[in-house]
């Protein structure tokens, strides 16, 4: 569904992925791993058209999508979540989670189906919905910027570092969205530094170092062989 | 940092040579207006200059060359009517000073602004000096502004001889040609280089450890003083000075010389100087609103040329 | 000096403070939105007042005229934008004033081309006038504060509520999150230059019957609605407001002492001084 074909793609004037390939299927889990650096990141922001995709080519369903805006990529199905989440601090839960909810072609009956499903899988989203994006802790944050992408209806979701910074409890809480996500057959690319996570809800799994791909297996191979990890990223 | 030299130097020269020439040439072969012309299109390509040093090398967006070009005009004419007999020494003495101030108070604010800020600034002095001199009538002459005599050229011992056209002329010639070379070589020696990366990349600049203030003060007085000296130079053309001047308008058609021409370059404000005041006369007895076709091309150009006529040049004889 | 000449600048300072917070708030939504300083934007007041005039002759109507200038304004600005500001997205901040400042040349030529280099003036639409204290005070200038006030609530309540103000407040707050969630920022950002337009067209033909409309009024409006909006906070719009109102309200009683050539000295020394002391704005809570 998903195809990034030997994408070189630069931030200003750095060279950071030498010709990346990789793909994901849909309604499939696939983890992207790979020491700080390597430019998994930048892979994410050269679909979303963020960095500068000089050489390759991505396609989405058969399109391709190469170098377009961000916002048309959100209306073709793919949402974003990055590693920083970026929540509008300023716009309150509700607002935040109708910058994705707002769109044209769906009813109310329908935006409030939405709503309460991520109200439900999220619930301190509705005790905290008329409160500043920026008053919510970074757990919480996290939590939202999951939802907000929830809110497009996406066929996939660029998940980037969504365990960053948290506590293990909340880790097991994206854990467990991953695999509600899953159930409902959106597709995922992972990017994550949490290993065992990756390993445990992914399915396939490509390894990145130095702006390429250098590895790629189904997860429970690398479960297996716990010797490729160590040897990519000294874990 | 070396100086730069590059493959243009021979031809830089002879070109140069060139003009030189063809401007000294010039009064015995035009007829009178068009002779004033060229004296003119110099005083304004030295003001065009004096600009490109902020524009071109620092990367300071300045509206306030009016100021600057305005006080060296009145700062001149202050001095050919107090002092008598009128002076000529003096005049460019008075100027500069009085466009130094102004520079200097300029200078202190572009350290601690930046962008914008500081070309809303640059803009909002050129009005405070435009409405003190345009109401302080006792002084300035107020709406009217200042007529005064023209002084002699006269070296002390050497040397008296009225300004006829053709010798103001050359004087101006000479004093743009001068202030060109030594333009030139201040942006090619190291601080020039230190302007540009100012220019390209502040943060990095002052990351690698130079004082950023330091050298925008310098640049900013450095603009100043030759923007000061071009406005002695048409106080002793014209005879007089007036708050027109001042206003910040004029500020930004030498903007417009400066981008046409291409920033930068130092001789490319000059050409742009030379081009707009051609078109200008060319076209307003066509077109009294001739501006229009011209501000048009202009944002054309920033659009689609942003290194202007010289740099379009440039780029494709350097290809 | 007596107590009313006070009360009256006071008066006075409010109704221009509300004209100026009229066309400062479009040039403070247009930068906070798109990081654009609009050299033109006094300019864009200039053309509304010479569109409103001549509507005005046209229909002897006022209240047509301004709808009318507002409608025809809006449209050139978005015409504008897509021109002229799209192309310099992303690129250095010095070229989108160099090409506003291009358009405020060609604008102000084109007026004098058209209208004329006489001012014109426009009828008030409410005659009238009632006491206040020693003199008699025109209705028309307080509903003109009046009705710039309810434009710029209107404004203000369009942003709060509605899908569009949340689309306005999220690229305003980060373009690229925006588009992220499949806002039109493009879109958003025509419409707002759009709005910001129309309300400086709304200023221009609600000063006509104040001051009449001349070419030079644009400079004149840029500079103020600048110093404004550098005084209130840039991109901050409740920030402007109270900025316009305190910079009109100095200058009204600067007026006092000085003659209104010279007053305008007290906003440039208010200018100099906060960029000296709190260059974030005077009036914004806490300077980041």
């Amino acid at each position: 569904m998903l195809t990034l074909s030997d994408v070189h793609a630069y931030y200003g004037k750095s060279h950071i992925l030498h010709g990346v390939s990789l793909e994901v299927g849909p309604g499939e889990v696939v983890g992207l791993l790979g020491r700080n650096g390597v430019g998994k990141s930048t892979t994410l922001k050269s679909v979303m058209g963020l960095a500068r995709p000089e050489r390759g080519r991505v396609t989405f369903d058969g399109r391709d999508i190469t170098g377009l805006q961000p916002h048309h990529l959100a209306r073709l199905g793919i949402a974003w979540v990055p590693e920083d989440r970026r929540i509008f601090r300023l716009l309150t839960v509700l607002e935040n989670l109708r910058t994705g909810l707002d769109r044209s072609g769906v009813d109310d009956a329908r935006r409030t189906r939405l709503l309460d499903k991520v109200y439900a899988a999220f619930p301190v989203l509705r005790e905290r919905r008329n409160q500043a994006g920026g008053t919510l802790s970074g757990g919480e944050q996290q939590m939202l910027a999951i939802a907000r992408a929830m809110m497009l209806e996406p066929k996939i979701i660029l998940l980037d570092e969504p365990t960053e910074g948290l506590m293990p409890r909340m880790v097991s809480q994206i854990r467990d969205i991953i695999g509600m996500l899953h159930q409902e057959g959106v597709a995922i690319l992972l990017v994550e530094q949490n290993v065992p996570l990756t390993l445990a809800v992914s399915g396939r799994v490509y390894i990145m170092e130095k702006g390429v791909v250098r590895h790629h297996a189904p997860a429970a191979d690398l479960r297996a062989n716990p010797a490729v990890i160590h040897q990519y990223l000294g874990v | 940092m070396t100086a730069a030299t590059d493959r243009w130097d021979r031809p830089h020269w002879i070109g140069f040579a060139v003009v030189v020439g063809l401007l000294v040439a010039a009064p015995l072969v035009l007829p009178p207006f068009w002779q004033r012309f060229a004296t003119e299109i110099l005083i304004w390509g030295l003001l065009a200059m004096s600009s490109d040093i902020l524009i071109g090398y620092t990367g300071m967006v300045s509206f306030g060359h009016s100021a600057f070009f305005g006080l060296g005009m009145y700062g001149a004419a202050a001095a050919l009517l107090t002092v008598r007999p009128p002076n000529l020494w003096l005049a460019i003495v008075y100027g500069l000073v009085g466009a130094g101030l102004v520079a200097a108070f300029v200078a202190y604010f572009a350290t601690r602004l930046r962008d914008i800020y500081f070309s809303i600034t640059t803009l909002v002095f050129s009005q405070i000096f435009y409405v003190i001199i345009f109401t302080w009538t006792a002084v300035t002459g107020g709406e009217n502004g200042l007529t005064f005599r023209q002084p002699h050229l006269a070296v002390p011992g050497l040397a008296d001889v009225t300004f006829t056209p053709t010798v103001l002329h050359w004087f101006v010639v000479a004093v743009v040609a001068l202030s060109y070379l030594l333009l030139r070589r201040i942006t090619r020696s190291p601080f020039g280089m230190v302007l540009q990366s100012i220019r390209e990349n502040e943060p990095r600049t002052r990351a690698i450890g130079y004082s950023v203030e330091r050298y925008k003060i310098v640049a900013v007085l450095l603009s100043g003083l030759f923007a000061g000296l071009a406005g002695v130079l048409y106080a002793i053309q014209n005879k007089f000075a007036a708050p027109d001047f001042v206003f910040f308008l004029v500020s930004g058609e030498v903007i417009i010389f400066n981008v046409m021409g291409g920033i930068g370059t130092l001789v490319g404000p000059v050409v742009g100087a030379a081009f707009f005041l051609l078109l200008r006369e060319g076209l307003s007895r066509y077109f009294e609103y001739y501006l229009i076709p011209v501000g048009i091309i202009f944002i054309l150009m920033v659009i689609f040329l942003p290194q202007g006529f010289l740099g379009f040049l440039r780029r494709r004889l350097n290809q | 000096m007596g107590f009313e000449p006070i009360l009256v600048q006071t008066v006075n300072g409010l109704v221009n403070g509300m004209i100026l917070a009229l066309v400062a708030s479009g040039l403070t939504l247009i930068f906070g939105i798109m990081d654009v300083v609009n050299f033109a934007h006094g300019d864009l007041v200039m053309l509304g007042g010479f569109v409103g005039a001549s509507t005005m002759a046209v229909t002897g109507n006022f209240w047509v005229a301004l709808l009318v200038a507002a409608l025809v304004i809006a449209v050139f600005g978005a015409a504008l934008q897509v021109s002229t500001l799209r192309p310099l997205l992303g690129r250095d901040p010095l070229t989108t004033i160099l090409a506003t400042f291009g358009v405020s040349l060609v604008l102000q030529k084109y007026a004098l081309w058209q209208w004329g280099p006489s001012a014109r003036n426009l009828q008030e639409p409410i005659t009238g006038r009632f006491d206040l204290f020693y003199l008699q005070y025109p209705w028309y200038r307080v509903a003109t504060a009046v009705l710039a006030g309810a434009i710029i609530g209107a404004l203000w309540l369009f942003l709060k509520r509605g899908t569009f103000g949340i689309w306005i407040r999220a690229t305003t707050q980060d373009r690229i999150m925006a588009s992220a969630m499949g806002i039109p920022v493009p879109w958003v950002h025509t419409t707002v230059f759009a709005i910001g337009a129309a309300m400086a067209a709304a200023s221009g033909v609600l000063f006509g019957p104040l001051g009449g409309v001349t070419q030079t009024m644009g400079s004149d409006f840029t500079l103020r609605a600048f110093i404004v909006v550098v005084v209130g906070g840039m991109g901050n719009l409740g920030g402007s407001i109270l900025a316009a109102i305190f910079i009109s309200l100095l200058e009204a009683y600067a007026s006092l002492f000085v003659s209104p050539a010279q007053a305008v000295i007290v906003s440039f020394v208010a200018l100099i001084l906060t960029l000296l002391f709190r260059p974030t704005g005077l009036f914004v809570p806490t300077p980041k």
